[in-house]
């Protein structure tokens, strides 16, 4: 790839695809940026007071202010605890059971079964219960989310165990690696790929789980600042949280694929091709 | 001295794929085993490499029994088997982990050199041709100097062209250490190019029908009269075991 890519700098033509790599993720942004225009527009000409549905320019300012008092940054930060907190739970049992079921077939008839069955709860409807048990505070708001995890990295880590290729195992086999060896050196980079996909897709539904867990009765986080703008009839403040969930999560999934970015190159060099 | 020793196989579900066979490969000998598929040849060679034990008899090296992976015994696979998060250096170098730095470096970079690979020593497995990766597989399998190297197939996924080149370099490489060398195969000319001696196998169970000299002078032309002659009594060869065998045991599905 360097070499067709320089040889193509070397003939002068590198800015035309220069000029392509902006310009194509920038089409996606036509759409987004087009309908907040003509939203903005709208409310300014009085065709629409844009009381229910704010213009980017009351959002904007909401979320300026917001953050100016500190308000915004406290509340992002409790959300972000806690998904922090139950993210983790959700990787460290999701992995470990993951790799045990996937790795004992025996363990895998015994417990995937049950798990199978708890998975197919919908995890909202442990809230109540989970109220009775932990209380409404932290306890049942974290364990909820790590539940939310727990389910797509323990299944993204059994099947990625479960469809190591044997052919390679063998290869360890045959320069005699030890046990360890072969998790380091076989099992570890094999899985590595469906275990990150697994992990953004737990983290997806740790953002989602957070804020049913704060809807279940919170006086700080983000999802706090969703229904108090519910309750006192503030939309630009909702939507403004709605925008802060949306930047936090994306830049928590971009930190995941970024430190996993290194380990999974070889991918790249296969998908850039 | 490879030595197996009336080693049978017969797997869990009762298939009897190896019964009593015995056969001595001397050091610089290279031996072809031929013959159809599923014919045992390939558990042969596992039992032959202790990835799989045997239910019955062993296997010998130099006297020592071998019942799991050795340090001595190489192995090459019909696919190339490379591990796709490695490059090209780091997997030929796989096998010389816990070695010093410096003579890891100096071995994997002579190894990729003699398959005449320098310029891909940074690149991903999958940016590989199928040829190119089996070659990777034969520095691999060579860089930690086995006494033994067992070939499953290695040529029978490439085409015509790619597969001659290759077995031209095994030779070479062969010709260079002169190590025990085992391959299996379904390809009479493969057998005729590369082997000192050819063990044909028949079916059902897997046994050695016979082990034949090959009276040709290296390096062996494909084209020649005498080349030819061989094929036609390799084939004959082939053919009686196969008329042998179709007495006494029903004909499944051996094909050559």
């Amino acid at each position: 790839m360097m070499i067709s890519f320089q040889a193509v700098g070397a003939q002068g033509e590198l800015r035309k695809p220069a000029l392509a790599r902006i310009l194509r993720p920038a089409l996606g942004l036509i759409v987004p940026v087009g309908l907040a225009v003509a939203w903005e527009l709208a409310v300014k000409l009085g065709l629409s007071n844009g009381r229910l549905v704010p213009p980017p320019s009351i959002i904007l300012s909401t979320f300026a202010d917001l953050a100016a008092t500190g308000e915004l940054q406290r509340h992002a930060i409790v959300t972000l605890m806690r998904v922090a907190a139950g993210f983790g739970l959700g990787v460290v049992f999701g992995t470990l059971v993951g790799a045990i079921t996937g790795y004992s077939g025996l363990m895998h008839r015994l417990i995937d079964p049950t798990l199978q069955g708890l998975r197919a709860i919908p995890s909202i409807a442990w809230v109540p219960l989970f109220i009775l048990w932990f209380g409404i505070f932290e306890k049942s708001k974290i364990i909820l989310i790590a539940i939310g995890v727990f389910f797509p990295v323990y299944l993204g880590v059994m099947g990625a165990v479960l469809s190591v290729d044997r052919k390679i195992v063998e290869v360890g086999r045959v320069f005699r690696l030890s046990g360890p060896a072969m998790v380091r050196r076989i099992l570890l980079p094999a899985v590595m790929p469906a275990y990150v996909i697994s992990l953004r897709a737990g983290l997806g539904l740790g953002w989602m789980f957070v804020v049913a867990a704060e809807f279940m009765g919170a006086s700080e986080g983000l999802g706090f600042l969703l229904t108090d703008g519910q309750q006192l009839g503030k939309p630009a403040q909702i939507v403004a949280a709605i925008v802060a969930f949306a930047l936090l999560g994306k830049l928590t999934d971009w930190i995941i694929a970024s430190a996993a970015a290194p380990f999974l190159r070889w991918e790249d060099a296969f998908a850039r091709r | 001295m490879l030595v197996l020793d009336r080693v049978s196989k017969t797997y869990p579900n009762g298939v009897r794929a190896l019964e009593d066979v015995s056969l001595q490969v001397a050091a610089g000998e290279l031996l072809v085993i031929i013959g159809g598929s599923g014919c045992g040849k390939s558990t042969l060679l596992r039992a032959a490499s202790g990835l799989d034990t045997p239910t019955q008899g062993r296997v010998l090296l130099d006297g020592i029994t071998i019942a799991a992976p050795h340090e001595r015994i190489g192995i090459l696979f019909q696919e190339p088997r490379l591990l796709p998060w490695l490059r090209v250096a780091d997997n030929v170098g796989f096998g010389l982990e816990g070695r010093p730095r410096a003579e890891r470096d100096k071995r994997v970079a002579f190894a990729i050199e003699r398959v005449g690979l320098t310029e891909k020593a940074r690149v991903w497995p999958r940016e590989l041709s199928g040829g190119q990766a089996q070659r990777v597989a034969i520095a691999r399998a060579l860089v930690t100097r086995p006494s033994v190297l067992l070939l499953d197939e290695p040529f029978s996924a490439l085409d015509a062209f790619t597969r001659a080149e290759l077995q031209d370099h095994l030779l070479d490489l062969w010709d260079e250490a002169r190590p025990i060398l085992v391959l299996v195969t379904h390809d009479i000319e493969e057998a005729l190019v590369l082997g000192s001696r050819i063990a044909i196998m028949r079916s059902h169970p897997g046994r050695i029908a016979g082990v034949i000299d090959v009276p040709l002078p290296r390096p062996r032309d494909r084209l020649s009269a005498a080349f030819d002659e061989q094929k036609r009594r390799v084939l004959k060869l082939l053919d009686s075991t196969l008329k042998r065998q179709a007495h006494k045991a029903p004909l499944h599905d051996f094909q050559i």
